[in-house]
């Protein structure tokens, strides 16, 4: 058993835990986005950081990576946790707008606008990468994954074509955060073919 | 020449014993006639543009030309970057040191006949000291190399890097021959603890405890363990690597393979970015004779010891030098970082312990375990031992590649060595560390150079850029340059960096543009941390440091955008207008005949006048008038 602390609580967590397991096994909510327990962590929303202190030593981490060690100080709701899942929230508003799920996310934590620009009012995808996880390492299909980089950086099949890996188990869906892939769906396992006949270019 | 008959014993043969490298070496040296002149022209990958290649053809066919005796036949010689590559291509002539700057192919005769031939210098190619004043004809003489202290590149502008011999000759390998032969591998992780040497590829993390830290990983988890050199070098302006591994390729190879020696690692990698073709070849070529004179590979020297490189091309992204993107990138897959609460001595490469060193720190390694780690930490201050090579751009004399023992000041740097700012004004400021560093203004030019007070300054030391700016140079706009380029190389995996850095930037050129307000500053404060705290990787996490430095301190100008929209360093074109001085005007219309919006008008010898509504603020006027009647405010 490790013994540490979670916003002054005594906790225990099994050797292999994470910070973020320990705190839910305690009752203790901490808001994520990309983590779900069928998929390796991949660390890409932050929502999920936290605190750790040493004396005058600080320092943010994840917590649905970051693994437990015997004393730790984390700290869950701090000024400086604040501030990150704030300004990620807000970002997240203006990047994926139709969301709901976000919206809600973004008030329950005080945040109901955004002074980011809006590029697209219809995207809900926050790329968090949990549906190729899921295709992945669930499903094993491999259908779909991240394409391209940085700010062009999108979700769906190798070049946006719809592929025939693709099982369309339906997977992606259900572990989507947003509702994203939802409306993506057809862009990955393609349409009916009769369909994609009279539409072929 | 006259022991030419007397062929290298060696040859083209494999060394098996540490003896065998020594006899080859002292071959070579015995082969060597010290009078015998050496002309050394520069063929780093700046002068290989500005066509260093005919340079040196036009000396053979000169040297030929001149029907020179045998005995006195010239060595025309190619080498790496000297570090001057503003004024190259360079030609120096040892054993003088004579040294010609900007040599074109047509001046090969001129030098052949007038300094080969006579003894006598070609005064129009010596270097012009703008301090002093005067012609200096040797390389000793120009304080843009005298006041170095070359150790890493101490081979570079000497040695042909494309004949390991030439390497061996003066002094290649002698380390790994020391190591091999009476050193344990604790004792070479010693030795380069002892040394305190520190990454000089960005975070400056101690060597020795990473080496001591893959030991303890190693006793954990068996191994393969693996040893990686990084030479992925993307900052904006940096060539210090590039120059390393181009003109001194052994000293790298070596270093990896004294490296994995002490570690007991059997498999290397060096990452070099594909812009790097010549880099790429001056390795493979050196890996190949060094694997031929059983240097690298089976059995290196008859010690039993085995160990053998392999080169991976780099995709391109600045983020893939990040440690876990560049093992990724390795692996075969896209390079993006991952987070690392288990540290890559642990879990690298494959998920084996791997060191990661960048290519200046690995090159540093053989001296270490030749002379001694407490030499090396005799060299610098303290905490920053040894020396650093900062590649000098921007509003500076003397562009180029310079090395320096830790600490010196700032300002020795830009003043002495880059001899200060053209037109001779003091500098505005210094950004260090690439373009995740930070801001250094003029009142901290005295700041010693080291890890510490840099970091201490609000910057850091990085993998060494130096961009000097002077007083046209806008920190608001500089600050926006470089998170642009961030933002362009930002993976997009996690969303304080794919998405936080645009909005950073959207906000600096709203200022730029004599918009937003005070509170947005806070804002902007706010957001910086945010995302410092929040990033998964370096890349994001100190993409906010050009900012949050010029704020510090360069607050004032960022307030007079917001609150006067006013831009001091006349830059921002929304907040400038162009006019001519009447009474400097002298009416020459050279400025007229420059715009190239036709917005100036005026008549011979008599004022002109801009038109505001045509003018686009490109500053050619500004660039052209050799009055200085043209004013920006
Ligand atoms: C975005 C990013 C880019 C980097 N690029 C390089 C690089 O090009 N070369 C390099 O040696 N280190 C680079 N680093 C630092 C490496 O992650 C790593 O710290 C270094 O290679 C370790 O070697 P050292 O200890 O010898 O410096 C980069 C880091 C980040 C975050
Ligand atoms: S529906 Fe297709 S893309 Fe989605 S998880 Fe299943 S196989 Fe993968
Ligand atoms: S589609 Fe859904 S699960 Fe996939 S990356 Fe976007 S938000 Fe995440
Ligand atoms: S900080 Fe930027 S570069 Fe690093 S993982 Fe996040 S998005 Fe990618
Ligand atoms: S839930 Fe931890 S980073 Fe997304
Ligand atoms: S290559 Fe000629 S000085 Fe750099």
């Amino acid at each position: 058993m490790i013994k540490f602390k979670i916003n002054d609580q005594q906790v225990q967590a099994q050797p292999g835990w994470t910070v973020l397991e320990t705190a839910r096994q305690h009752g203790i909510n901490i808001p994520t986005l990309c983590y779900h327990e069928a998929v390796e962590p991949s660390g890409a929303c932050r929502l999920c950081v936290v605190e750790l202190r040493e004396g005058d030593w600080s320092k943010v981490v994840i917590s649905c990576m970051y693994p437990v060690a015997e004393g730790l100080n984390v700290y869950t709701d701090s000024q400086r946790v604040k501030n990150v899942r704030r300004w990620i929230l807000e970002m997240l508003l203006a990047e994926c707008p139709a969301s709901k799920e976000i919206q809600a996310l973004a008030a329950e934590y005080g945040v109901g606008s955004t002074r980011f620009a809006v590029h697209n009012p219809e995207e809900q995808c926050i790329l968090c990468g949990l549906c190729s996880r899921v295709c992945a390492q669930v499903v094993g299909a491999n259908a779909i994954s991240t394409v391209g980089r940085g700010v062009h950086k999108q979700i769906g099949a190798p070049y946006m074509i719809p592929t025939d890996k693709c099982v369309a188990c339906g997977c992606c869906v259900t572990v989507c955060p947003t509702g994203a892939m939802r409306s993506r769906f057809d862009a990955v396992r393609g349409v009916p073919k009769v369909v994609l006949a009279h539409g072929a270019r | 020449m006259s022991k030419a008959s007397t062929a290298p014993q060696l040859e083209g043969q494999r060394l098996n014993s540490v003896a065998d490298l020594e006899l080859l070496r002292q071959n070579r040296q015995e082969q060597q006639d010290p009078n015998r002149a050496e002309v050394i022209v520069c063929h780093g990958t700046g002068c290989l543009a500005n066509g260093s290649p005919k340079v040196a053809q036009a000396l053979k066919q000169a040297v030929a030309a001149a029907g020179l005796e045998a005995a006195v036949k010239p060595l025309i010689k190619i080498t790496g970057c000297h570090g001057f590559c503003s004024r190259g291509p360079l030609v120096v002539i040892r054993p003088q040191g004579i040294f010609y700057q900007r040599v074109q192919p047509g001046d090969a005769e001129e030098i052949v006949e007038q300094t080969l031939k006579q003894g006598q210098t070609v005064e129009r190619l010596l270097y012009h000291d703008p301090q002093s004043d005067e012609l200096l004809a040797t390389v000793e003489d120009i304080p843009f190399y005298n006041l170095q202290q070359r150790v890493v590149l101490k081979n570079i502008g000497w040695v042909d890097p494309t004949d390991i011999r030439d390497t061996i000759l003066r002094g290649g390998y002698l380390a790994l021959a020391k190591a091999l032969s009476g050193m344990t591998p604790e004792q070479v992780v010693a030795e380069v603890e002892r040394s305190g040497l520190r990454g000089r590829g960005g975070a400056g993390f101690p060597t020795g405890r990473k080496w001591r830290s893959a030991l303890k990983a190693i006793e954990k988890k068996g191994r393969p363990v693996y040893v990686v050199c990084n030479g992925d070098e993307g900052d904006p302006g940096a060539f210090m690597d590039r120059t390393i591994m181009e003109g001194d390729p052994h000293a790298v190879i070596e270093g990896m393979i004294i490296g994995a020696f002490a570690l007991g690692a059997e498999q290397g990698y060096i990452y070099v970015r594909a812009e790097y073709p010549v880099a790429i070849r001056h390795l493979s070529l050196a890996m190949a004779q060094a694997r031929e004179l059983g240097l690298l590979g089976q059995n290196i020297l008859g010690s039993g010891f085995n160990f053998d490189i392999q080169i991976n091309r780099g995709a391109g992204a600045f983020v893939c030098g990040e440690s876990t993107a560049l093992f990724t990138s390795i692996e075969g897959r896209a390079g993006e970082p991952r987070p690392k609460y288990v540290r890559s001595v642990e879990e690298g490469l494959w998920g084996r312990p791997t060191v990661l060193n960048n290519v200046e720190t690995w090159a540093n390694v053989p001296q270490i375990v030749e002379k001694g780690g407490e030499w090396y930490a005799g060299i610098g201050v303290p905490h920053s031992t040894g020396t650093k090579v900062f590649s000098l751009v921007g509003k500076v004399n003397n562009v180029g590649l310079v090395e320096v023992p830790m600490g010196v000041p700032l300002a020795h740097i830009v003043e002495k060595i880059g001899g200060g700012v053209p037109g001779g004004k003091p500098f505005k400021a210094v950004q260090t560390g690439g373009p995740s560093g930070g801001c250094i203004p003029y009142a901290l030019k005295d700041t010693p150079v080291d890890y510490d007070s840099l970091t201490k300054a609000g910057s850091m030391m990085g993998s060494g850029g130096m961009i000097v700016m002077d007083e046209r140079d806008c920190v608001v706009d500089v600050a926006a340059y470089f998170l642009k380029f961030l933002e362009e190389e930002s993976c997009g995996k996690c969303i304080p960096c794919r998405l936080g850095l645009s909005r950073m930037r959207e906000m600096l050129e709203s200022f730029g543009m004599g918009q937003g307000s005070e509170e947005d500053l806070q804002d902007l404060g706010s957001l910086a941390a945010a995302i410092a705290d929040g990033a998964l990787c370096a890349l994001g996490g100190s993409a906010p440091n050009p900012v949050l430095t010029t704020v510090r301190y360069f607050k004032d100008e960022y307030l007079a955008h917001i609150n006067e929209h006013r831009c001091p360093a006349g830059v921002c074109k929304e907040l400038i207008t162009y006019s001519i001085d009447a009474e400097a005007c002298t009416g020459c219309m050279t400025c007229a005949r420059a715009c190239p919006q036709e917005a100036i008008s005026g008549q011979k010898k008599k004022p002109h006048v801009i038109d505001e509504a045509k003018c686009i603020r490109c500053g050619i006027c500004l660039e052209s008038c050799k009055f200085g009647a043209v004013l920006v405010r």
